[in-house]
């Protein structure tokens, strides 16, 4: 394994020039291919049954439940987005192409979650039909919506990044889906487990659980420990798609 | 010089896909890399194009060292890899685009380029369809486009007719010679009438090694074993193993008669000869004056099946003294 090149900041960081093109073509695919509108469907769907069907019986002008929802949801459809980013490249032998171009592996990386996770938010937008006409019935305090759906967004990011890493472990699809959706699973249940855990050890696992951080943003006080938790797993696990996409080389 | 490979080495776990080979390519010569499956010429393609780094040895690409000038050498490079990789739900426009814009080509020189590349690939009618439509002499088309579409000095292209119908193959392989005219090109392949047809240079690779380096015709004479000369020829006689073979076999240069059978009182009889002999003249006037009438003579000659078959299969022995230093 060269170090030399893991550790050089060009290599990294390198001139992100190619990032556009790469995201603009995994966002084109997305909706060449149905990806997209079954994504958007199935979430709206989902979300949109199991928020209006309780809705009443909360009688209460928020939308809490959908912000308490969509975490889980998101468990099953951020890795079906993510699965296909670069396990398919590997499969059908396209990563050769580009990684004979003249790009940093970082741009391909990050063209690719960028475009994962603005469709995340596409398919995020049509949600806030539920803002407005709940916002029209009655009385809906702002702050915790505009902190559940920042929360959403990097939550998100977190969950396309690690999915991302899932797929650049393999060639395989199917196997990106389970290996990513475990990794999110887990960091969705950290903070669920408490009463499992040693003493010492909760609040390190109370920190490490996405979740914690995500109803800490959602209650609409936006912490900078949280934004440093989303922004570290995030960039973390970029950096070990990159590494990953580079194997080849070690 | 184009491009400088040496002392390549690169191995998968214990086995040495590629084993110390060096070899030049000079500016504007369509090199032919020939091998049977498994002899390193795609490993030795993947670590010129800056896909996967070699255990050992160097690569100048244009001056440009693989190791420490991979952007510039990716940049000079136009790639089409085995199989031919392509996205199948972009249509054939898009992609292109697509590939110039990772060039860092942009409006109006993008799409002059684009369109050269539609116009000299014939893509004109398919343009706007998805590549997953295409049929496989298209896709290869496209595969040829997209290496292409940044004007590159030098090209690289793995097997680029494999599995195409031979109409096909003589599309393709004429496209390679006009877009390879100004440019370096390597290609791979394990058809031989394909280096005959296209490559002005020719390198045998086995097993890791290069095994031999030269034109076309170059390895068929150097690699011409003894000659052969089939004889067919109408004998009144009783028997030809004891009449015929034996003034055959008596003559100068004759190194062993076979004999082929008869039918009626015409005999066949292939005459082996010493390297670089040609004994037909003598077989002509040996005829005239036994009386025999000849009825057919046809010189063999090694083909470069013969010398490919002979170089990568035969033992140990023969390689060795095969490989030659240039």
């Amino acid at each position: 394994m060269n170090f030399s090149a893991i550790l050089d900041y060009k290599e990294l960081l390198g001139n992100f020039r190619h990032t556009g093109t790469i995201f603009r073509k995994e966002l084109r695919s997305y909706f060449n291919s149905a990806v997209a509108y079954v994504v958007i469907v199935v979430f709206l769907a989902i979300i949109g049954w199991f928020h209006t069907s309780n809705l009443f019986l909360a009688n209460v002008a928020s939308l809490r439940l959908m912000f308490d929802l969509v975490p889980a949801v998101f468990l099953f459809v951020v890795p079906a987005i993510t699965m296909r980013l670069l396990a398919e490249e590997k499969k059908s032998g396209t990563i050769e192409l580009l990684s004979t171009k003249p790009l940093h592996d970082a741009e391909i990386v990050l063209g690719k979650f960028l475009a994962a996770w603005a469709l995340i938010g596409i398919a995020l937008l049509p949600t806030l039909i539920y803002y407005i006409t709940i916002a029209s019935i009655g009385s809906i305090d702002n702050g915790p919506v505009i902190g559940g759906y920042i929360g959403l967004m990097l939550m998100a990011g977190v969950y396309v990044s690690v999915g991302l890493l899932a797929s650049s472990l393999t060639d395989n699809q199917i196997v990106a889906f389970i290996v990513g959706f475990l990794l999110v699973f887990v960091l969705f249940m950290l903070d669920k487990i408490l009463i499992y855990v040693p003493e010492f050890m909760t609040s390190i696992v109370e920190y490490l659980g996405v979740d914690y951080h995500f109803s800490n943003v959602a209650r609409g006080v936006i912490d900078s420990r949280d934004i440093v938790y989303f922004l570290s797993i995030l960039g973390f696990s970029l950096y070990l798609s990159v590494l990953s996409l580079g194997r080849r080389r070690w | 010089m184009a491009i400088a490979v040496r002392n390549l080495t690169k191995s998968y776990g214990t086995e040495k896909a590629v084993n110390d080979i060096s070899f030049d390519v000079k500016t504007g010569e369509i090199l032919g890399f020939l091998g049977p499956n498994g002899a390193g010429k795609t490993t030795t393609m993947k670590i010129i194009t800056c896909y996967l780094p070699p255990n050992a040895g160097t690569v100048d690409v244009e001056g440009y060292s693989i190791a420490d000038h991979s952007f510039e050498v990716r940049s000079k490079i136009g790639y089409l890899p085995e199989l031919n990789p392509l996205y199948l739900d972009m249509n054939v426009l898009e992609y292109l685009e697509y590939s110039a814009q990772l060039f860092g080509f942009k409006n109006t020189l993008l799409r002059e380029r684009m369109k050269e590349m539609i116009e000299v690939c014939g893509l004109g009618n398919v343009r706007h369809k998805d590549i997953g439509e295409l049929s496989k002499g298209y896709r290869q088309r496209v595969g040829l486009a997209q290496a292409m579409i940044h004007d590159p000095q030098v090209l690289i292209l793995d097997e680029p007719t494999s599995g195409l119908d031979p109409n096909q193959i003589v599309e393709i392989r004429n496209l390679i010679k006009k877009l390879g005219r100004a440019k370096t090109v390597i290609l791979s392949t394990h058809i031989l009438s394909e280096v005959q047809a296209t490559c002005d240079r020719v390198i045998i690779i086995n097993k890791g090694k290069i095994v031999a380096d030269g034109t076309p015709d170059k390895l068929q004479q150097d690699f011409r074993g003894a000659e052969m000369v089939s004889l067919e020829l109408r004998a009144h006689v009783g028997n030809a193993m004891t009449d015929i073979y034996p003034k055959l076999k008596s003559m100068q240069l004759v190194e062993s008669v076979e004999y082929g059978g008869q039918t009626g009182d015409t005999h066949r009889f292939v005459v082996h000869t010493a390297k670089g002999s040609d004994v037909r003249e003598q077989l002509f006037r040996k005829a005239v004056d036994e009386g025999w009438t000849l009825l057919e003579m046809s010189r063999k000659t090694t083909s470069l099946e013969e010398v490919f078959h002979e170089l990568t299969t035969g033992e140990q022995g023969k390689r060795e003294e095969a490989v030659k230093s240039e």
